[in-house]
């Protein structure tokens, strides 16, 4: 049968189903196959916080869109062009992200009474004459039952079996429908399943079988082209999420110390995942322990960069609050520490699974005393790497705990990376001090150009010293009440951190052709994507924005201040009230205006445009 | 071999004249010699409370850290540093209440340091609140109506957490005292040493019934390892076990010796050294139960916190070649 073949520039795909249904399974393998063609892409998944909420209900629903192209984007997508919804719950929670004409691949099988009523509908959406989906193309199909028959007849597989592969199915009638080559996915069924033959024959099966469906129903007469994307810098690239890369910029910066890490951390959501990760890096100079809470994990750490080694903790949020006391003393010690903070919706348990920049603020003053210490924040997956990296080479080059902001949308979104040459990556030099010639008293608190002090872990002969939480005198690191005394060290400890300033690069401005740009967009952390991708489309229509991201947020680049004054107006938008347009008020005396969104939900590119359309226009 | 002087700091002790931490501090430092580690290798952490400035009278490395995080910090050091010994210096308050939970957990995964407990029942830095030790009733600054809640008992504590090595001592004693650092030395997994300690200004005399030559020799239940459990001025008392399990004190002359309870620090478990420890518990009615025990209660060999990760620690880091082949694993792709 001849099918038409569409070319589409971009397309976003979402799969929802039950948590059961293994949604995120084919969303990963499907996004797996999509990068080695070469699209550019972006991912999210959206699970619920609950392990396994009540199936086939609403709070249940477990979620994974892809946005694919063949041009390079930059955000996961706002609105699914295709929805694959494997029961009424999953259509239910997402119909409200689709837009007009958008198509829906429901499994009709699971369309039963018993299902609808979980989902609040009081009878089928897909009947023909419930108007609910008017606005859509819906194309039911009996996956389940398709699924069933492929399997019939298969070695040891039963039919409950041979129904659990019907997320394999759905992955089958995507591929041929986006035309995703199937050898790569066969040969991953192939190891996945390798001891349990059954399941592998049955998940072959239900994975052809949704091909052969997409290539002989009636129900689908278009099959669309992505064309790999061309606007691509050369070099070899895989697929990260922002763990992986997190995990990846962290041993970078191990090997390129030549200090062993240690990851201490206490499982949390969502920054357990880098606990997982680095812990199947065991060997090789790396080194992690689950800790009895949040504050052992950061004196594990802080423990460790005693020792000489390179000690990162990891966690969320509620974490952070606990971590706070250890930070000050790592502060106070002047010795390395990076603290990972992977951002979610609070105040308190919050929002586990759901994503925020609202820490901004704790990080950069959550603390007694004068304590500042340098903040970063990462602002794709892919930069995971190199923020990690640059984290770590400040905490041991400058001595300091450093805090780097991920958050939930980085961690769990992935996008191709170009991955970096192991030996074009800096040597970070711990510069650890040797004993003084000529029998000179060891001065453990004395500082060079930069305002740095030796860094002498126990083991060095002839530098036994002590340090600790009270104040140190100047030079001597000797317990010190004296007051000019303690206005010099706090002076001393903040412009060291200040002074990190002097070796940041400015601020790059992308102003395209709009030098005289009416309207600064200035972003932080995570939405750099969608700030770039609204002020793309801005520019589309004819106007003139101006946008810059800031990866330093203490101490900010040397040319914020004059980057805020060259523009009349500057925007920031951000995933909480406003806390870096607070910040660069307060620094800078500049009327920078704040958008908002605090929804647990990333910035979408569409509402920014609109933003950015009212900064430019009122 | 280096001397006592060689462990001395130069900065001045600053206890209150009297405190029974001077008599640990001498014997520590006089004990340090017999190690046979160079000082470097050596390192004191401590929390915070009078004991936690411990670190800083002491020619090694060391660390004053925060209010019971002691044994995080040391777990953190000792897990990528096997080449050092590493003494946790703490106090009844910093342990057993900021810090419990760090205790516990230090003693649950057999780290490789020594934890020194200096309790006196009291919170001296802070000038006299009631601590976790302190015993029921007692009348402190924030307890003017007595102490409401029951103590605890730091031994059982760590007992109760199967602790692989548990010793008690006192802060006078120059002579028991070194012997149990040493057992303590020699031990390879958490040592948990309670020293008792007299705070002369907020809590004095706490344990005169052990540290007073007389009552002491009364009251002073030695354990030694392989022998039967015999105290007294004339060792004619001793500890049995009734029929129904418990312990008991008792008269030598009444029972006989072959009736005595032999200690045997190295049973695999602690329930009978968890017993010894709760010793005349039940006749409690201040704040020692007397008689009671010294000595190594217990010390077993178990596996070390991360015996794994120990050794992963002593493995290089890798070069860039494993670095490059980290960054390339999976599935890439070319752009040319």
């Amino acid at each position: 049968m001849g099918k038409t073949v569409e070319q589409r520039e971009r397309v976003v795909v979402r799969f929802a189903g039950d948590s059961g249904d293994g949604m995120q399974l084919v969303g990963g393998r499907f996004t797996d196959a999509t990068a080695l063609l070469g699209n550019d892409l972006a991912t999210l998944p959206d699970f619920p916080a609950e392990i396994r909420a009540p199936a086939g209900t609403i709070p249940g629903v477990s979620a994974f869109q892809i946005h694919f192209a063949s041009r390079d984007i930059l955000t996961p997508g706002d609105t699914p062009n295709v929805l694959v919804a494997m029961n009424p719950a999953a259509l239910k929670a997402n119909l409200a992200t689709l837009e007009r004409g958008a198509t829906i691949i429901a499994n009709e099988d699971a369309f039963t009474r018993r299902n609808l009523e979980k989902a609040g509908y009081a009878g089928s959406p897909l009947d023909s004459g419930d108007d609910a989906l008017a606005d859509f193309r819906v194309i039911r199909v009996p996956m389940t039952t398709l699924t069933t028959r492929a399997a019939e007849g298969l070695e040891g597989v039963g039919t409950r079996d041979a129904a659990r592969a019907k997320n394999l199915f759905a992955l089958g009638l995507l591929s041929w429908l986006y035309g995703r080559p199937t050898d790569g996915t066969e040969r991953w069924i192939e190891a996945k399943f390798a001891t349990r033959p059954a399941a592998r024959a049955a998940n072959l099966a239900a994975f052809r079988a949704g091909w052969s469906f997409g290539e002989t129903t009636e129900l689908l007469d278009v099959q669309y082209r992505v064309a790999p994307a061309t606007d691509v810098a050369p070099g070899a690239y895989r697929q990260v999420n922002g763990t992986t890369a997190t995990a990846l910029g962290l041993i970078a910066a191990s090997v390129r110390s030549g200090l062993p890490l240690l990851l201490a951390s206490y499982p949390i959501t969502p920054a357990s995942e880098l606990l997982h990760e680095l812990s199947r890096h065991e060997g090789a100079g790396v080194c992690t322990i689950q800790a009895e809470d949040e504050i052992a994990a950061a004196g594990m750490a802080l423990g460790a960069s005693y020792g000489g080694h390179l000690g990162v903790t990891a966690t969320s949020g509620p974490g952070m609050d606990l971590k706070a006391e250890t930070i000050g003393l790592a502060a106070m010690l002047e010795l390395p520490l990076v603290v990972i903070d992977v951002q979610r919706a609070g105040p308190s348990t919050g929002m586990p699974t759901k994503t925020e920049q609202s820490d901004l603020l704790l990080a950069l003053h959550g603390r007694h005393g004068e304590s500042p210490l340098p903040v970063l924040a990462a602002a794709t997956p892919a930069d995971c790497f190199e923020t990690a990296f640059e984290a770590a080479r400040l905490a041991i080059e400058y001595r300091t705990p450093v805090i780097l902001l991920s958050d939930g949308f980085l961690s769990n979104s992935s996008e191709p990376w170009r991955i970096p040459e192991a030996a074009a990556l800096p040597e970070i030099d711990p510069r650890f001090a040797h004993r003084p010639a000529g029998g000179e008293p060891f001065l453990p608190y004395a500082r060079d150009a930069r305002g740095v002090r030796p860094w002498a872990p126990p083991g060095t002969p002839g530098l036994q010293h002590r340090i600790g939480g009270l104040e140190k005198q100047d030079r001597t690191g000797n317990i010190s009440y004296d007051a000019a005394n303690h206005a010099t060290m706090t002076r001393l400890r903040a412009a060291r951190i200040a002074g990190i300033q002097r070796e940041l690069q400015a601020v790059e401005i992308d102003a395209a052709d709009n030098e005289d740009a009416e309207l600064l967009v200035l972003g932080w952390g995570s939405s750099y994507g969608a700030i770039y991708a609204a002020v793309r489309r801005v520019r589309d229509r004819g106007m003139k924005v101006a946008r810059a991201h800031l990866r330093h947020l203490n101490p900010l680049p040397p040319n914020v201040g004059a980057l805020l004054r060259a523009y009349p107006r500057v925007l920031v938008p951000e995933m909480n009230s406003g806390q870096l347009a607070q910040l660069l008020r307060a620094h800078f005396l500049v009327d920078v205006r704040s958008h908002t969104k605090i929804a647990g939900q990333p910035l979408f590119a569409a509402e920014l445009e609109d933003a950015i359309v009212d900064a430019l226009q009122g | 071999m280096r001397s006592k002087a060689d462990f001395q700091s130069d900065q001045e002790t600053r206890w209150c004249p009297g405190c029974g931490d001077y008599a640990i501090l001498a014997a520590v430092q006089g004990f340090m010699p017999e190690l046979g580690i160079p000082p470097e290798r050596i390192v004191f952490m401590t929390g915070i409370g009078c004991a936690g400035r411990f670190a800083y009278y002491m020619d090694t490395y060391g660390m004053h850290g925060i209010h019971g995080r002691a044994p995080a910090l040391a777990t953190g050091l000792a897990t990528t540093r096997p080449d050092l010994s590493i003494w946790i210096v703490t106090g009844d308050g910093d342990a057993l209440s900021i810090g419990g939970n760090h205790l516990i957990h230090a003693l649950r995964r057999n780290v490789p340091v020594k934890i020194l407990l200096f309790n006196n029942q009291i919170y001296g830095l802070t000038k006299g609140q009631a601590s976790p030790t302190s015993e029921r009733g007692k009348i402190t600054k924030s307890t003017p109506f007595g102490s409401h809640d029951r103590p605890f008992n730091p031994l059982a504590l760590a007992l109760g957490a199967e602790a692989t090595f548990a010793a008690r001592t006192l802060d006078t004693d120059k002579q028991h005292l070194p012997e149990v650092l040493r057992a303590a030395a020699a031990h390879e997994g958490t040592a948990f040493v309670e020293i008792y300690q007299n705070c002369p200004v907020f809590n004095d005399g706490a344990f005169d019934a052990l540290r007073d030559r007389a009552q002491g020799a009364l009251n002073r239940i030695p354990l030694v390892h392989g022998e039967p459990i015999r105290f007294g001025p004339d060792r004619e008392r001793g500890v049995a076990r009734h029929a129904d399990g418990d312990l008991c004190v008792v008269d030598v002359a009444d029972v006989g010796e072959d009736a005595l309870l032999v200690h045997d620090a190295h049973r695999e478990d602690p329930s009978l050294a968890f017993a010894l420890a709760r010793l005349a518990e039940h006749d409690r009615l201040g704040g020692l139960p007397v008689p009671t025990p010294i000595g190594v209660f217990r010390a077993v060999e178990r596996p070390l916190h991360g015996a794994t990760a120990v050794r992963n620690a002593e493995r290089a880091v890798a070069d860039v070649a494993q670095l490059d082949a980290m960054l390339h694993a999976g599935d890439t792709w070319t752009v040319a």
